[in-house]
């Protein structure tokens, strides 16, 4: 497994837009996701699960990928996490 | 005859029958089902059906609001297609042996009751898009409860409790002769729609909005906010004249198109369009304005969830500029505080905003963020007539202040060999009685003023805007407003510089003499009142 942790810049946190691209982004990646914050843990190809984490900004995020190809998709989401939110 | 009324939304007239939308809240029945298979196929094909019309939606949207705007229908896709959402409207019908309609409808209040409990407001909001799209695979389930939206026939009056987001944007206006709605306000997504395509609206009827049925006749009254059910010949044959003196006076106003502002007597006025985003400029040049008269650059800052890179903000001015091929473009810098915040700028709360931190005050104190406008504002100059103003304004020190910091941007820029204009205009808003009685120093050190009477008024009577018990006393009109206002358009006139108003009340025609008399050279209007000002100017003989 791999794991990465971001802090949330955006100010409405990870509100529906960025929450959206970002189960997109995971869908789209092989390995198995999951997002943990505040004691929470949530799939993260399912928005509704995205979305009701309540992520805040400054909120610490932790990205958990375990999968065949988790060291290419750990890259990804992270450069996506930097780039969206 | 019944008479209901509302909040006046868009103005004109509309007479024709009405299409309730009904609430099918009450209406989804439950059914006890034994084919569990053939109810799990009906259900798929509906998700098929609903994310179709939402991808129509969704480029429909794209072409009329923008892709920021347009997102949520790709969210609302999404949000049909999660497994969580779809897995459980399933295990519904698989382990309660009921109809899709039901498992749908108790899996959404279900959901949009997570997100109606949770503690961000913004989230709380997402409720509503749940049941949307609830809703909208209810109304392809069971065409019965089709809303009637997606086909309107022959020409009719909307009704309906509220209108959602996508119903509004999937609405065909050439079948639409007036909106009605229960909830609402001037500001609402559905208000703001129906003036933008010039069609009447009524909003908030509230409690009244009971008295309406399916397919009876009504008459709205859209400059009145009035809707009136089953009206006699009697009110019938008036309304209908009035109906004619609406329209011809709209196609008057469209015969001022191309034509000046000019008085009987020759004096011209400029007129121009107030905007608050660049894709408004069609409206202004739609409605024949002059130029822009006040652009106003929040929206850089408001859309954005953090500050806005100089390359975004130069692209948003690079856009006006070209679109207005060489018309003048006054862009005021940020006007943010008070009533217009931004969480990222974390500015404290404070007792008396309009009096507080904000515009200039801000933009002085955080240099930084001035400089950054300043920049994307001066490399933007190369591409059409601009001009700059800085709003509110006390004294001249912050105007000197103010040109110091443009010529230092100015050598920085020139060092780094990025081009802009050599010349273009500088102006000051004159908004707070201060700057009104410095208006003959603060003349020599501009090149025009532009009078602010929203703030002008709130500041010299003393009235605050946002107090609705005090609503009556904010009077534009007022002598004392419009004394500040002859006295600072004359000190402009002694030092040679023009001044000009873009204020709401340059739009109050029964002051338009007034100005004219004391020599405004330019009014600056929201673009659907600009061919309105042309007339009255051209009505006036001094």
């Amino acid at each position: 497994m791999k794991t990465f942790q971001y802090k949330v810049k955006d100010a409405l946190g990870l509100h529906a837009r960025p929450a959206g691209l970002l189960v997109k982004c995971a869908t789209s990646c092989g390995s198995d996701i999951t997002i943990e914050v505040n004691g929470k843990t949530a799939n993260a190809k399912r928005l509704f699960a995205v979305m009701g984490l309540g992520v805040r900004q400054n909120d610490e995020i932790q990205i958990n990928v375990t999968g065949a190809s988790e060291d290419a998709d750990c890259a990804k989401l992270q450069a996506f996490c930097g780039e969206n939110f | 005859m019944k008479k209901i009324t509302g909040i006046s939304a868009s103005k004109g007239i509309a007479i024709g029958k009405l299409t309730l939308c009904f609430s099918i809240d009450d209406k989804i029945s439950k059914r006890n089902i034994t084919d569990v298979d053939s109810e799990l196929t009906r259900l798929n094909t509906a998700k098929e059906a609903a994310i179709e019309a939402l991808n129509s939606i969704y480029l429909n949207a794209l072409k009329r609001v923008g892709e920021k705007n347009s997102m949520i229908f790709q969210i609302h896709i999404m949000m049909i297609q999660d497994e969580d959402f779809f897995g459980a409207i399933q295990t519904r019908i698989q382990e309660e042996k009921v109809n899709a309609e039901y498992a749908v409808w108790q899996t959404g209040k279900q959901f949009s009751e997570q997100f109606a409990q949770m503690e961000d407001e913004y989230m709380r909001g997402r409720a509503a898009d749940v049941i949307d799209i609830t809703k909208r695979m209810i109304r392809i389930l069971d065409k019965s409860l089709s809303n009637g939206l997606d086909n309107l026939k022959g020409c009719t009056v909307v009704a309906a409790a509220d209108l959602m987001p996508s119903e509004t944007v999937q609405m065909n206006p050439e079948n639409v002769l007036a909106f009605i709605t229960k909830e609402g306000s001037k500001s609402s997504h559905s208000a703001i729609l129906a003036r933008t395509m010039g069609i009447p609206a009524v909003v908030g009827l509230a409690g009244s909005f009971e008295e309406l049925t399916d397919g009876v006749q009504v008459i709205v009254d859209g400059s009145r906010g009035e809707v009136l059910i089953e009206p006699d010949n009697e009110v019938l044959e008036d309304y209908r004249k009035q109906q004619a003196a609406f329209e011809q006076y709209q196609q008057e106003l469209k015969l001022i198109k191309g034509t000046k502002a000019v008085t009987k007597n020759g004096i011209e006025i400029e007129i121009n369009a107030n905007i608050g985003h660049p894709s408004d400029v069609k409206m202004a040049l739609e409605n024949d304005a002059d130029g822009i008269g006040l652009f106003r650059s929040e929206f850089l800052y408001m859309e954005s969830s953090t500050f806005p890179s100089e390359e975004n903000q130069f692209k948003a001015y690079q856009t006006v500029l070209q679109k207005m091929g060489g018309k003048r473009v006054i862009i005021r810098t940020l006007d943010l505080g008070a009533d217009k915040q931004v969480p990222y700028l974390n500015l404290p709360k404070e007792d008396n905003p309009a009096m507080g931190y904000r515009a200039i005050r801000i933009c002085l104190d955080r240099r930084e963020l001035f400089v950054t406008q300043l920049r994307a504002l001066l490399r933007a100059s190369m591409f059409g007539r601009l001009a700059i103003m800085f709003p509110m304004i006390t004294s001249v020190e912050q105007v000197i202040e103010i040109k110091s910091i443009i010529e230092q941007v100015k050598q920085d820029l020139t060092k780094e060999q990025i081009d802009f204009a050599p010349d273009f205009e500088l102006g000051i808003m004159i908004e707070t009685p201060a700057s009104v009685l410095l208006s003959d120093l603060l003349a020599k050190e501009v090149d025009f003023f532009s009078i602010g009477t929203n703030d002008l008024t709130q500041y010299t009577l003393a009235v605050d805007r946002m107090n609705h018990t005090i609503a009556n006393m904010f009077n534009p009109r007022h002598p004392a407003v419009l004394r500040m206002i002859e006295m600072t358009v004359t000190n402009g006139k002694n030092a040679g510089i023009w001044t000009g108003i873009c204020g709401e009340s340059a739009a109050d025609t029964e002051l338009t003499e007034f100005y004219v008399k004391i020599g405004v050279k330019e009014l600056s209007v929201t673009p659907s009142s600009v061919l309105e000002l042309k007339k009255a100017v051209q009505q006036i003989n001094l």
